[in-house]
């Protein structure tokens, strides 16, 4: 058991080729790799690109992808200097925005429950690249991130968890519901599992309607253990919907390891019948190359299971230090290994795309937008007290609505 | 205060079984005089039976020339039949709706007519696939979710509760869930306790669900046509044990107002307000009470969240007594929210307290007997009221 629990631990810190046994050796691998991409470009494509620069290149994917019941895409990515850019930007962007929703809850300006997502930003990050604005997504409560990759700024995520009226509900949903309507973000979901269910209905929508487009359910690690969700899978693939099912594999639900709640922690083949892969959720152009390939079978073949690896490194939630159940080494090894902002940044250097100078601007300028956001969320109002009764039902038909004490309080819906 | 035990029932038809004709009902209703529009006017409608799309219609009870004789559950799925093939938005799902027609034969031939896809047969997986009927009305689809027994939806509770009542609210007001659950519940005959259960107990915490309850084949079209095109979720409860009750109903379409309560028989002794099952059983005693010279205005509420306190207040004003005869359980039932409604917005036009008659609180039993002293019966009804008329309580 023990060993068991080393070898896991050790899984979870090594990111690229299962020779490398010492820290130093997976950074380098990635460098040597990403070098001899480069060697491999045609000569007559001069380096350094410009960060604007659209032309694509091929990018090795360092660990390999994982299959079940299906042929795994290869490990190679088409990618441009400016995509390279814009997820270094898009991705610091949220680490700082999360990093600001921790110090802020620290100070008692969002209350509740606020689960973070920094460590996993490739995830959602490689998502978009791989999907349109006509793709829905659908996720649990982990969401702030998602919202944010499909369309929703920096600001309404701030507002929103500090319950101010500008927030993306209006104040009235919190750190846990957060939707987007127009980016087809449906959320957002505070009970765990019951987005996937709601995931098949919008894939059902989307064959209804005869979309050409997909819908990936997330849901972690912990969720693969409920029972709708396998009620989910069996509906989607009997029906052929065209569902991803996305596992953000992070190892821990809450408090509780995977090897402590599974019996089988291979959650891209617990669909059994429904194909999966595996991909290493800590880098952005593995995700971007694997959901490519989901969505291309989801459209096609049908339901697919995506298992991200990846890590998140605060605690499940702000009231939760995310130390009784993992050490901080671990932490901290993650971070320095496989942090996916680090990757890009690294992959962005030795390309020569740009320079330690300007991704400090980069950064500097993520800084200031975040921090733009908290202070411009800080000064927004709180919703007005007739707000409370407002959206409770779609008004329409007419409708009474009674507050508490229902001698005095009856608005009246047009 | 304890209810009263049941008094046997004396006469020859035994109070197990709900025996009425209820076109006879319906005759009734206007013999026993007073117009129907004799409650204040809300604008310029007549409280009872009326249809709001209705053309030219003043009341409901269609004369012997004119309407269909339908049973309930083919009026339901007339209902459906018609808002289908308006609406290539709605559509079915639940289990055994499509091949096998519908366990109560409410989705008989539509699968035919509209296709599997439209007339959709699930797993049996009440979670998802009533989670994925609101994941869908998320993107605008309307769906109709069928339990095949509404207790089975239990198991759908967290997506009906948190999913359908509640996304609207928590996405500020981005997305609407226009889904309509509907499903037999109700008291069976001997069915057991499992598939005896009154859900519109439990839902009608939930904020954001609305919930209508159908009582004839008239308003169970005009409910079911009114809960699809509505675009808030509506919970609609049929009963198992009203699904051959008939009646004539027009021919032209008619959809019912889903806030609004109907007035059966007016009168001006006593103010019964009741639904589903119990609204037979209430016209059932008043046979009874009439005979015995008393006026009971009998209202069917037929909106369980919200109530429709317009028509309730307006009749309590004018009876000043006021009895609820419900088929859920004493503790937290519809009775319950509703005495409690009626007591903080209509105390002062109170005689006396609001009387409730509910079923016990225990698991519905198998047994004949046991079964029928759980619920609510005629000569109860009767009693009561007398009690109440007569000042003894």
């Amino acid at each position: 058991m023990a060993m068991a629990m080393a070898r896991w631990r050790q899984r979870l810190l090594s990111s690229a080729c299962s020779s490398s046994s010492s820290s130093a050796a997976a950074p380098q691998a990635l460098l040597r790799l990403a070098s001899s991409a480069l060697s491999r470009q045609s000569s007559s494509r001069g380096f350094a690109a410009a960060p604007d620069d659209t032309t694509p290149f091929v990018v090795d994917i360092p660990v390999p992808y994982a299959g079940h019941r299906c042929d795994p895409p290869e490990q190679r990515v088409e990618t441009s200097a400016k995509e390279l850019v814009d997820f270094f930007k898009v991705m610091y962007v949220m680490r700082r925005m999360e990093i600001a929703a921790d110090s802020l809850y620290k100070a008692k300006f969002i209350r509740g429950f606020c689960h973070l997502y920094d460590g996993q930003e490739a995830v959602c990050v490689g998502m978009e690249a791989a999907l349109t604005k006509e793709d829905a997504i659908i996720t649990a409560y982990r969401d702030h991130c998602t919202h944010i990759g499909r369309g929703g700024t920096v600001l309404e995520v701030m507002a929103e968890l500090m319950g101010r009226k500008s927030g993306c509900s209006l104040g009235k949903g919190g750190s846990m519901h957060m939707y987007n309507k127009e980016g087809n973000f449906y959320g957002g979901n505070g009970i765990v599992g019951a987005q996937t269910a709601l995931g098949a209905g919008l894939a059902f929508a989307q064959k209804y309607n005869k979309q050409n487009a997909v819908s990936l359910a997330l849901y972690g690690d912990g969720a693969a253990n409920q029972g709708q969700l396998f009620e989910a899978m069996n509906i989607s693939a009997l029906w052929d919907l065209p569902v991803i099912f996305v596992c953000e594999n992070n190892h821990y639900g809450m408090g509780t390891a995977e090897w402590r709640s599974a019996k089988s922690p291979e959650y891209y083949k617990r669909g059994d019948y429904v194909p999966g892969l595996k991909i290493d959720g800590m880098d952005v152009l593995a995700v971007k190359q694997g959901v490519r390939f989901a969505k291309e079978h989801a459209l096609t073949k049908g339901p697919i299971v995506l298992e991200m690896d990846t890590y998140r490194y605060h605690g499940h939630s702000m009231s939760d230090p995310g130390s009784t159940y993992r050490t901080r080494e671990e932490i901290s090894g993650v971070r320095q290994e496989r942090d996916p902002i680090e990757r890009v940044r690294k992959l962005l250097l030795a390309k020569e795309i740009v320079t330690v100078a300007d991704l400090k601007n980069l950064e500097k300028q993520a800084k200031a937008e975040v921090d733009e956001a908290v202070n411009q969320a800080k000064e927004g109002g709180q919703p007005e007290t007739h707000e409370l009764f407002t959206h409770v039902h779609v008004k329409g038909l007419k409708q009474l609505a009674y507050g508490p004490d229902r001698k005095e309080v009856i608005v009246p819906l047009p | 205060m304890a209810q009263k035990v049941l008094v046997p029932c004396s006469s020859s038809s035994s109070c197990g079984k709900v025996q009425f004709s209820p076109s006879r009902v319906h005759t009734q209703a206007i013999a026993f005089g007073g117009e129907l529009s004799q409650s204040s006017s809300r604008k310029n409608k007549s409280l009872a039976l009326k249809a709001v799309a209705a053309k030219g219609e003043t009341s409901a009870p269609v004369t012997a020339k004119s309407g269909h004789e339908i049973l309930l559950f083919d009026a339901l799925r007339e209902g459906l039949e018609e808002e289908m093939a308006r609406d290539p938005t709605v559509c079915v799902m639940g289990e055994d709706v499509g091949h096998y027609g519908g366990s109560y034969k409410v989705t008989k031939g539509l699968a035919e007519k509209f296709g599997d896809l439209r007339v959709l047969d699930t797993p049996i997986c009440e979670n998802s696939f009533t989670g994925m009927g609101i994941g869908a009305a998320m993107t605008g689809l309307r769906t109709v979710v069928e339990g095949m027994n509404m207790g089975f939806l239990l198991l759908a509770y967290n997506q009906i509760s948190n999913n359908a009542g509640m996304l609207h609210y928590t996405s500020g007001g981005q997305f609407k869930i226009p889904v309509v659950i509907r499903g037999p519940g109700g008291v069976g005959k001997q069915l057991g306790a499992e598939h005896s259960q009154r859900l519109e107990s439990y839902f009608q915490s939930v904020p954001g669900l609305q919930m209508v309850a159908c009582s004839t084949p008239y308003n169970a079209k005009g409910l079911m046509k009114a809960a699809i095109r509505s675009d808030n979720p509506v919970i609609l409860y049929e009963h198992v044990l009203l699904y051959n009750l008939k009646e004539r109903i027009p021919d032209e379409e008619y959809v019912l107002c889903l806030e609004e309560a109907e007035l059966v028989r007016p009168g001006k002794d006593i103010t019964i307000l009741t639904y589903s099952r119990m609204r037979h059983f209430v016209l059932q005693a008043a046979k009874t009470l009439v005979e015995r010279g008393y006026d009971p205005e009998i209202i069917d509420i037929r909106s369980l969240k919200p109530f429709d306190l317009f028509t309730i207040g307006n009749s309590i004003k004018k009876t000043h007594k006021v009895l609820i005869v419900e088929e859920c359980m004493r503790t937290g039932g519809i009775g319950a929210s509703l005495r409690a409604a009626i007591v903080d917005n209509f105390w002062d036009f109170l005689d006396g307290r609001p009387e409730c008659l509910s079923s016990q609180d225990v698991p519905t039993p198998y047994a004949a007997t046991l079964e029928d002293a759980t619920v609510v019966q005629p000569a109860q009804i009767i009693v009561k009221v007398e009690q109440m008329l007569q000042g003894l309580i």
